[in-house]
């Protein structure tokens, strides 16, 4: 019923589809757009795992009408890296363990790229903050920590594959 | 976990918004801006709104500036900017404090202050701080606006003087005195969720003498208690342990939170005494920094 024509700009790419302006964003970012990458867990804005950005800047995409997307920019986990040459924060996630279902990582990929982005040197208090949003059920979160770290260090070094 | 279907309207002005709301509060209209509280709501259905009127492209009613001896802050500021606002570090720091504490970082790009005053959960941050500090809400409706006292604003647990064909396009709060200081201190099991008890409180003295305090508590009651009047007693002294301590037991007696099975009333009664504490020395040790 009602549905409409709803263009989204998703990673640097116009994508248009039909929707009831019911739609949240993350359902139509799996369904309309092709893009599964962005994970739906808990739907009320408590697990952040559909974290994506809008605008630069991180936005739980289940609390999100897809409607209200219209002339924003959407970036989601599909950008970051690409075959063969991962991207700083998914390296050393890789490296120092930190994941195992991978289930809440695009989440956490997406958060760290809009936080280090604004704060390049963070305090492991100032990580902890940040990924207090983002539940993860494997790791105990020590690793990815580690792995935020890490990133943030070889980020501001302006090398995402120098060995530690 | 689904919202049911609703029609969308996504107004350019503040005028447009409020035609649509008149038009539309007979037929279960309701306006969104970060949907942080509203979008769970959906979600779960608790809320099933016929039509969200979308107030994110007001970007007008987003600032915050100096008015006289008073911060203006529009309504659809995000949480983030208030914790960043420079301005507001400065003359408004309990505000800035409090809004550093709500939700997650992602929250806090989203979700704005108009949003959550009109929310009114009895445990948020923005509440306590707009009824400690007696802040004063701008309300407007097609032709009309009138300013509403935060104490006069919440009514009960989410419930507010708003009319169903008004919004909140502004916040004031007072400006610090040069020898003021604030603390924000608030307890929760989890980091990122509602205080089970939250403090605010500002000192402000003359010399080593206190001459005013602003003293606040949420999740004691349905709504945000100020407890301006226990510290009148309180004034003209120096603020030394037993100062802080025996206007902290003062405190805890002036409440009687609900008693439930998951949290009693001891509990909460216990923890409002040991954060007012922490919040008066804190605001005190800036004082001597």
């Amino acid at each position: 019923m009602n549905k409409q024509s709803i263009t989204l700009t998703v990673n640097g790419r116009n994508v248009e589809f039909e929707a009831e302006p019911r739609k949240l964003l993350s359902d139509a970012l799996r369904e309309n757009c092709g893009l599964t990458g962005t994970h739906v867990g808990c739907e009320h804005g408590v697990c952040g795992a559909c974290t994506v950005l809008v605008d630069g800047r991180p936005v739980r995409s289940c609390l999100t009408y897809a409607v209200q997307m219209e002339g924003h920019e959407i970036t989601t986990i599909e950008s970051v890296g690409e075959h063969g040459a991962l991207a700083p924060l998914q390296q050393a996630l890789h490296e120092a363990h930190g994941l195992q279902c991978g289930f809440c990582t695009p989440g956490i990929v997406m958060t760290f790229q809009a936080f280090l982005a604004d704060h390049p040197d963070p305090s492991e208090e100032e990580i902890r903050d940040v990924l207090s949003g983002n539940l993860c059920r494997c790791t105990g979160y020590q690793n990815i920590v580690t792995a935020i770290q890490l990133a943030a260090r070889r980020m501001r070094e302006g090398a995402g594959h120098v060995a530690t | 976990m689904k919202p049911a279907a609703f029609s969308y309207l996504r107004p350019t002005s503040i005028e447009e918004a409020l035609d649509q709301l008149a038009a539309g509060t007979g037929a279960g209209a309701k306006v969104i801006a970060g949907g942080q509280s509203l979008g769970p709501m959906m979600n779960m259905r608790l809320a099933t709104p016929a039509q969200l009127i979308d107030l994110n492209d007001l970007t007008e009613l987003a600032y915050v500036r100096e008015a006289g001896d008073w911060i203006e802050i529009g309504a659809l500021t995000r949480h983030y900017q208030l914790a960043e606002s420079p301005v507001l570090r400065r003359h408004c720091p309990l505000l800035a404090q409090a809004a550093q504490t709500i939700g997650h970082y992602a929250i806090r790009q989203r979700g704005t202050i108009g949003g959550s005053l009109a929310h009114a959960d009895p445990a948020a941050q923005l509440a306590l701080v707009a009824v400690t500090l007696d802040a004063r809400l701008k309300l407007v409706r097609p032709g009309a606006t009138r300013s509403v006292q935060a104490g006069d604003f919440f009514a009960s647990a989410m419930t507010t003087a708003l009319q169903p064909d008004e919004v909140i396009l502004s916040v004031q709060f007072p400006k610090a005195a040069p020898r003021e200081a604030a603390s924000f201190n608030m307890f929760n099991r989890r980091h990122g969720d509602y205080a089970i008890v939250a403090a605010a409180t500002t000192v402000a003295v003359e010399g080593a003498i206190v001459q005013r305090v602003r003293l606040g508590l949420g999740g004691v009651a349905p709504m945000p208690r100020n407890l301006d009047e226990l510290a009148l007693p309180f004034l003209g002294q120096v603020p030394g342990e037993q100062w802080i301590k025996r206007l902290a037991a003062a405190a805890r007696e002036a409440i009687a939170p609900e008693d439930n099975p998951r949290i009693s009333a001891l509990y909460r009664q216990e923890l409002a005494e040991r954060l007012v504490a922490r919040a008066l020395s804190q605001a005190i040790s800036l004082l001597h920094g």
